[in-house]
């Protein structure tokens, strides 16, 4: 175990890093200048794109090829879309979607 | 007294928001003050790291490297890549934050990918103060964070119920809002190119290398698809001039 000093120092270091990451953009493009227009096109357009790659962040371990063959991920993300188009209510569709999914990777697969 | 009623209001309104972001948290968290505890810290640790790191993956990962002789160096420039990604988000909300005035520090350090994801669509309801509207997202999102690495701390043995899958909902919850982003706008072409530089990167770099290069590739995608997506923007937007037109 670290001692209190060094945990301190390690949480510390890594919080630098994490701020450092997260305002990078910021210090890069102060409120008081004129953004270049490319930039803000990008902040335009990254919002949908980055969308779809948390989502495949988050199904990153899936393996299609080995049982049961992302069938629960995939059965669960089209009933998360199904309700959300039907009902158009977030929680519903999230909490319900995550619902089905835990019965399915408990009980089904 | 009026104002303070008025903030409650905001904070009210702001609220509804955020609760997949509480169970998710508090689930997350409580694994994360599970994990710290284990190791043999004290569980105020683990809140003491929800306050001031405040990421998810991060203070994952650095528990994972948390051995006598880890070197500080190392870690640093571990956590500066891991959460590289974080770079991306500031581009999206350069303009938002514009409004935020002396909390503008705060929601640059609150930023995480959850809070990301629901600023981006946040619009506030009429009435409400946008300023407000937006802190209160960031705030009870860290909130729920906090909380939950404490009650992981504190009484994470004595869970016992079967969590498997509950995981899903961070899942769920950007689908939900790619689908919101999908119905509002005709122009397909971010989120398809972002689908494809994921995909394609997560097959050639592997799964826990591959979101640096997607967030690289994602980035000259648009960049070179940068005329046809403006066109497209352009006629969405007379397109809605002319249905206003019409009403009038």
């Amino acid at each position: 175990m670290l001692s209190n000093t060094s945990m301190l120092l390690y949480v510390l270091v890594t919080a630098a890093a994490v701020i450092m990451t997260r305002g990078f953009t910021f210090l890069l493009f102060p409120a008081g200048k004129q953004t270049p227009k490319v930039i803000l096109f990008l902040g335009q357009a990254l919002p949908c794109a980055l969308m779809a790659l948390l989502i495949v962040y988050c199904l990153k371990n899936t393996s299609p090829l080995l049982y049961p063959y992302g069938l629960p991920e995939a059965i669960a993300i089209a009933a998360v879309i199904l309700l959300h188009l039907w009902k158009k209510n977030n929680l519903l569709s999230i909490a319900g979607g995550t619902a089905f999914y835990m019965i399915l990777v408990q009980f089904v697969f | 007294m009026k104002t303070a009623s008025r903030v409650l209001k905001d904070l009210k309104s702001a609220f509804p928001r955020t609760v997949p972001i509480l169970l998710g948290y508090l689930f997350l968290g409580i694994a994360f003050g599970i994990l710290l505890t284990d190791k043999g810290y004290h569980w105020l640790w683990a809140v003491f790291m929800g306050l001031v790191v405040y990421a998810g993956m991060g203070q994952f990962v650095a528990v994972n490297m948390l051995f006598p002789g880890v070197n500080f160096l190392n870690a640093f420039l571990l956590q500066l890549t891991l959460n590289a990604r974080h770079i991306f988000y500031g581009l999206s909300m350069l303009e938002k934050f514009k409004i935020m005035g002396k909390r503008k520090p705060y929601m640059i350090f609150a930023l995480t990918d959850e809070t990301y994801s629901l600023l981006c669509s946040a619009k506030a309801p009429e009435g409400i103060d946008e300023k407000n509207f937006f802190f209160f997202i960031a705030l009870l999102d860290h909130g729920y964070w906090i909380l939950g690495c404490a009650l992981g701390g504190l009484i994470g043995s004595l869970l016992t119920f079967n969590t498997t899958g509950i995981d899903f909902i961070m899942t769920a919850l950007f689908i939900t809002i790619a689908v919101d982003q999908w119905r509002e706008t005709k122009n397909h072409i971010p989120v398809l190119s972002g689908f494809a530089c994921a995909l394609l990167c997560l097959l050639v770099f592997g799964a826990s290398h591959f979101i640096i290069p997607a967030l690289l590739c994602i980035t000259v995608c648009l960049l070179l698809l940068r005329k046809p997506i403006e066109k497209r923007e352009a006629k969405e937007k007379a397109a809605i001039r002319e249905v206003d037109t019409d009403a009038l």
